[in-house]
């Protein structure tokens, strides 16, 4: 069976390929370059496509799923009626899968469960990741909010936690949000963000 | 009591109208939360829509059709209550091209640059190099609108040129890497391509179609029927949002909304063109001004013509290679729901259409037609060569274009 795994991230394509490896009998490739994406995958000759839910390319793929003359089998999204619930869990954890015409249902299903699990697993890490980034992101804040308090008021370390701490208490915020508002309020004051016009175009991307 | 409702959109000016009911609080004002959802592909929108991430979403109108006529998936119902706009699409060519077939400084006339377009085209299918058209989806208006001005223009679209798929935040990059030479899309993808120096702006679609189908709410027929009440809210919550849109003195404080990043994520300023129908055709020119250019509110542009959704339906028959079936003519006739419409704003004031189909492409003046509530008048919605189609005779008006 040939597997091409279509993802714009790098990092996701290879969680997922690593958690295909083990299948026997498999071939898998991996796509993650938007431009020449369609004549790849001709290349490839896929019998099934993971793809990331989101990905920009999926309008280009499905048009010529459904008219390359070249393709002997047509492959479509997993279209039995009674894979709606493997396709509701795929869809749920981000993915997509397009599987040409005859490939037998029972082949695909422990794939696909495998490629949803990856899926999950790539996105509890990323959700970690996110919040660990986060984290740090506020301590910086507060050990920054904290310096402008013991530079401008002559105020200990200590004192200017205690001082950040109990203004959150009192507004009943939490300590990074006081800490943001610290110092930005500061960098308005210092002129950090000279005037702009209210629309700013950004004109091409 | 708040009811929360979910709606996928693309980043694109005509998902103006959810994202303006929620951000000026129309939609609160009818008791709803709404909750917006961007996407890169209709794939995505449409997934997104059928396994329940979303209540509704922001469609290309041809999509919503075939995808209750299981054409590529396992079909599934959905209804079209309320339509987001008609027209807001463009033509834009590489360069080099738009000055060969189109008018410098102008949009051209379809008839004039089709008949250059047919030369360019068979010179090219000799040298075994076609023209190749890029479009937003298989079933998108701006296919059916590009393929029925490139046959009438003697242009066969499937043995004259290629016809490939490009999504539109991609359409600039595939004209500049040569990967088309020309592209249909909504805005603001045409003016980034103009900015970019990578294309030039030489048709609008209201010239193929003035007055044409484009964006649509769809939703599942379930979750129509099972929060109906909810719909009709945002039904009204859309009709405001409409008719402050089209308010030139909401211009600029509703392109700065468009733009910011948890929407279009682009520029104000090419999104204010579109919204003021002023059209860069090509970079260091003027401006031009287009009336009409996009039309979300005006003529009651929401109402779900359902002679509309059939005209759709013809072209997907002309060029999917299928044929006329009347089982498939009535489900389509069903997507689209004025009954929906209607109750959601009688009572209201908003003009309602007496009829739920017009035979369409058979206004030439400004023509008062029969209303059930308000007055309505109708502009031009003239196909740019003069057809006319009657619902009432689809497969006579198939016959005639073969």
């Amino acid at each position: 069976m040939r597997i091409a795994i279509v993802d714009e991230s790098a990092a996701r394509a290879s969680v997922i390929h690593e958690g295909l490896a083990p299948l026997s009998d498999c071939a898998i490739f991996v796509v993650t370059q938007r431009h020449g994406l369609v004549a790849r995958i001709a290349e490839i000759a896929p019998d099934i496509v993971l793809i990331n839910l989101g990905n920009p390319s999926r309008d280009v793929l499905e048009e010529y799923f459904a008219v390359s003359r070249a393709l002997a089998r047509p492959i479509a999204m997993f279209v039995e009626e009674s894979d709606e619930a493997s396709i509701a869990a795929a869809v749920d954890a981000g993915v997509s899968a397009y599987v040409v015409d005859g490939m037998a249902p029972h082949r695909i299903r422990p794939l696909l469960d495998l490629a949803i699990r990856r899926f999950s697993a790539f996105a509890r890490l990323e959700a970690d990741l996110a919040e660990a980034k986060g984290q740090l992101a506020e301590r910086d804040a507060v050990d920054r909010a904290k310096r402008l308090l013991m530079d401008s008021r002559g105020l200990s370390e200590a004192e200017a936690y205690g001082e950040l701490r109990r203004t959150a208490m009192n507004q009943g915020r939490r300590i990074a949000v006081i800490a943001e508002a610290l110092i930005t309020s500061h960098d308005l004051l210092q002129g950090a963000y000279p005037p702009q016009n209210p629309v700013s175009p950004k004109d091409t991307r | 009591m708040t009811a929360a409702l979910t709606i996928g959109f693309l980043p694109l000016v005509d998902a103006c109208l959810p994202i303006l009911a929620r951000e000026h609080g129309f939609a609160e004002d009818e008791g709803l939360s709404l909750a917006l959802v961007r996407d890169m592909s209709w794939a995505t929108v449409l997934d997104r829509l059928l396994y329940g991430h979303t209540d509704a979403a922001h469609l290309v109108a041809p999509l919503a059709i075939s995808t209750t006529l299981g054409q590529g998936r396992p079909a599934q119902n959905l209804a079209v209550p309320f339509v987001l706009g008609l027209n807001g699409n463009a033509v834009t060519m590489r360069p080099e091209l738009a000055r060969r077939v189109g008018r410098p400084g102008a949009l051209g006339d379809p008839a004039e640059v089709g008949a250059k377009l047919r030369i360019v085209a068979a010179e090219r299918l000799a040298a075994g190099n076609p023209l190749r058209f890029g479009v937003v989806h298989r079933h998108s208006s701006h296919n059916y609108m590009l393929r029925y001005w490139l046959a009438a223009c003697g242009i066969e679209p499937e043995r004259d040129v290629a016809m490939i798929t490009v999504a539109p935040p991609f359409c600039a990059d595939a004209l500049e890497m040569g990967d088309v030479d020309a592209i249909c899309v909504g805005e603001p993808w045409n003016s980034v391509a103009v900015e970019r120096g990578a294309g030039e702006i030489v048709l609008a679609t209201a010239q193929i179609w003035r007055r044409g189908v484009e964006k649509v709410l769809a939703l599942r027929e379930t979750v129509l029927a099972d929060r109906r009440t909810e719909i009709e809210a945002l039904i009204r919550a859309l009709i405001r949002a409409g008719r402050h849109f089209v308010d030139p003195a909401n211009a600029e404080i509703n392109a700065a909304i468009l733009a910011r990043p948890e929407y279009l994520d682009g520029s104000a300023a090419l999104i204010l063109r579109a919204i003021t129908d002023q059209l860069l055709l090509a970079r260091g020119g003027a401006t031009i001004h287009y009336p009409d250019f996009m039309f979300q509110y005006r003529e009651a542009a929401n109402f779900p013509w359902v002679s509309q959704a059939s005209w759709l339906y013809s072209q997907m028959i002309r060029w999917n290679g299928h044929v006329f079936d009347a089982a498939d003519a009535s489900k389509v006739a069903r997507v689209f729901r004025p009954d929906v419409y209607r109750s959601a704003l009688i009572g209201t004031g908003e003009p309602l259409p007496a009829a739920s189909s017009k035979v369409e492409g058979s206004i030439v003046r400004t023509t008062a037609v029969g209303a059930q509530q308000g007055a309505i008048t109708l502009e031009n919605n003239r196909f740019f060569d003069g057809g006319i189609f009657d619902p009432a005779d689809l497969d006579g008006y198939l016959s005639r274009l073969r």
